[in-house]
């Protein structure tokens, strides 16, 4: 199987606080890989190093083969990556249709198109509305994002991450604060997509993740502690007894 | 056809009253009031072009007064040198090649600094636009040739053909067409898919950089734009005035032209025209009555800010559904 991102001997640390710590994973073509650890166990810190918006100390990452380390997060974007926010990160004086656009437009290459008015460019439109349509979101299309629930920006996390046309998701906790109903949704959502796209999923949310994921990594205090298949994973010593035990 | 919107209405309603009025005024012999149009409708050139970048791309850009500057320059040296010698590379009355120089200079003193201011961010960029703005204004300042701090005085006007600038109608008719130009390029670069990206990393860089956009290149792009806008305003500027001198730069008139679009209201076409002759007629209406009119027209101005959101555009365009 070929690898979509392996990542090598990666270190972050903030002052004294090492959220990243030797950290060795590989990620290979159409797998769903989960990254689940307790809060401040360096999830986030990285993601943000794989795509690109923070740099690591020292390490390598490898994407599709080249060596993206140095590369800016754009760069990376167009390579093929994408990632959705922990945070909600979007535009949110545009529209619903307009943030998903952009994410389209991204896709056609450079943007230094002056005269055509971009709400008349029928290849973005279409499928900038087709997503908003699968996301269910299609009463909302004309609404600024600030006028969304919080639910709503969820599903606009994974809209953009599916229309930027990327072969990788980079997800972090998409299904944070969501209710049951929201949740399941989503999950079925991302089993759709399941070896149609490779996914970094972090989440917390553990019936999701023995759900969805074909390989999960426990990440504790920056470290993998381990690596293997759902199963592997919940009948491992260590795992239990640093994480999944104290639920 | 389209209807036109409200706003669409009163873009119209406005252009046309300038299209008209002042004019008018001039034709019944009230030639003062042409005057005072075309300083209106210069300005109003420039606000628009500022707003480029500060009202659709956020982006506060304290130093435009420089571009200004650089227009008039690029009217008075080669004129200056046209009339008694020197620097025959530049020696021209050519208005052709005076609003290419007045272009070219700002456009590319927008991308040197740019490049750098645009490396920062918030309070850091504001800072640095503002320091290069008053680096402009020293080096005039210490231009001996050019008079430095006492200015320059146009003693022929740029030369265009068809166009006779020493007709206060000419230059009056050609300033209108020029910003209704102008509000036209503008409109059509926010559109755009250009602009889309522009607005996009006003409201979130870091979302649009994830998507794959350089935001940098685009934003110096903008900026280069909207700097090459205000050479032209210069151009027109001086051939106005047909005295230039660096106070022009300084960086309080950089915060005039804000303080117009802001005023008028940002990321709208028409805000920063309203803006611009709000402010002119303010500061002419007040300055009759009185000499101490500086104090109240602060006040009047930063009230009109303070209280109405979205500036004049936000008060006349209500935003109902
Ligand atoms: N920019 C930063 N500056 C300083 N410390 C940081 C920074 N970002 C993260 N940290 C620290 O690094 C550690 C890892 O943070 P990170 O956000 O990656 O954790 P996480 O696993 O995503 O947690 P959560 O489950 O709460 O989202 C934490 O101790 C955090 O306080
Ligand atoms: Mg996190």
């Amino acid at each position: 199987m070929t690898a979509m991102i392996e990542i090598r001997n990666l270190n972050k640390s903030f002052g004294g606080v090492t959220a990243t710590d030797n950290v060795n994973l590989t990620v290979t073509k159409g797998e769903l890989h989960a990254i689940i650890g307790p809060n401040g166990a360096g999830k986030s810190t990285l993601i943000a190093q794989l795509s690109g918006s923070l740099r690591p100390d020292s390490g390598t990452v490898i994407f599709k083969g080249r060596d993206i380390t140095t590369k800016p997060a754009y760069t990376r974007a167009r390579l093929g990556m994408t990632r959705s926010f922990q945070i909600t990160s979007l535009v949110m004086e545009m529209s619903v249709l307009d943030n998903v656009a952009l994410a389209v437009q991204a896709r056609q290459g450079h943007s230094f198109r002056f005269l055509k008015p971009a709400r008349n460019v029928s290849s973005i439109r279409e499928d900038a509305m087709k997503m908003v349509r699968k996301l269910g979101l299609r009463k909302r299309a004309d609404d600024p994002i600030s006028a969304l629930s919080h639910g709503e920006h969820r599903q606009m996390e994974i809209a953009i991450a599916l229309a930027s046309g990327a072969e990788m998701m980079l997800l972090d906790e998409p299904m944070a604060g969501l209710g049951p109903e929201e949740s399941k949704l989503l999950i079925d959502f991302l089993l759709d997509l399941k070896g149609e796209k490779t996914i970094l999923l972090i989440e917390h949310d553990m019936d999701a993740v023995f759900a969805l994921a074909d390989r999960i990594s426990v990440l504790v205090y920056g470290k993998i502690i381990a690596t293997g298949t759902p199963d592997e994973i919940r009948n491992n010593a260590d795992v239990r007894h640093a994480y999944l035990g104290e639920e | 056809m389209k209807t036109l919107s409200k706003t669409g209405w009163l873009t119209f309603a406005v252009m046309l009253a300038l299209a008209i009025l002042p004019p008018v005024f001039f034709l019944t012999g009230n030639a003062f009031y042409l005057d005072l149009a075309t300083r209106l409708v210069i300005l109003g050139i420039a606000a628009v072009g500022l707003n480029l970048i500060l009202g659709y791309g956020g982006l506060v850009s304290f130093g435009h007064a420089a571009f200004i500057g650089l227009g008039a320059y690029a009217v008075g040296i080669p004129s200056y040198h046209a009339t008694w010698g020197g620097f025959d590379m530049v020696a021209s009355y050519n208005g052709l090649f005076h609003i290419a120089l007045a272009v070219g200079i700002s456009a590319l003193f927008a991308l040197v600094t740019g490049a750098i201011s645009l490396r920062t961010k918030g309070v850091y960029f504001i800072m640095i636009t503002m320091a290069f703005g008053q680096m402009a204004f020293f080096l005039f300042q210490s231009l001996n040739v050019y008079n430095g701090d006492d200015g320059l005085t146009i003693d022929v006007r740029s030369e265009l053909p068809f166009i006779n600038l020493d007709k206060p109608l000419h230059l009056y008719l050609l300033s209108y067409v020029s910003l209704v130009v102008a509000m036209i390029v503008v409109k059509t670069i926010v559109n755009s898919r250009f602009g889309m990206v522009i607005k996009g990393a006003k409201g979130n860089n870091e979302r649009m950089i994830t998507l794959g956009y350089n935001t940098y290149i685009y934003r110096l792009t903008a900026y280069v734009i909207s700097g090459a806008m205000c050479g032209y305003a210069g151009f027109l500027l001086g051939n106005f005035t047909t005295f230039i001198s660096p106070d022009m730069m300084h960086w309080t008139r950089s915060g005039e032209l804000m303080f117009m679009i802001i005023l008028g209201g940002v990321s709208t076409v028409l805000g920063p025209v309203l803006g611009s002759s709000t402010f002119i007629l303010l500061e002419e209406v007040l300055s009759s009555l009185t000499i101490y009119w500086h104090l109240p027209f602060g006040l009047m101005l930063i009230i009109l800010v303070l209280f109405i959101r979205g500036g004049l555009m936000g008060l006349l365009i209500r935003k109902g559904r």
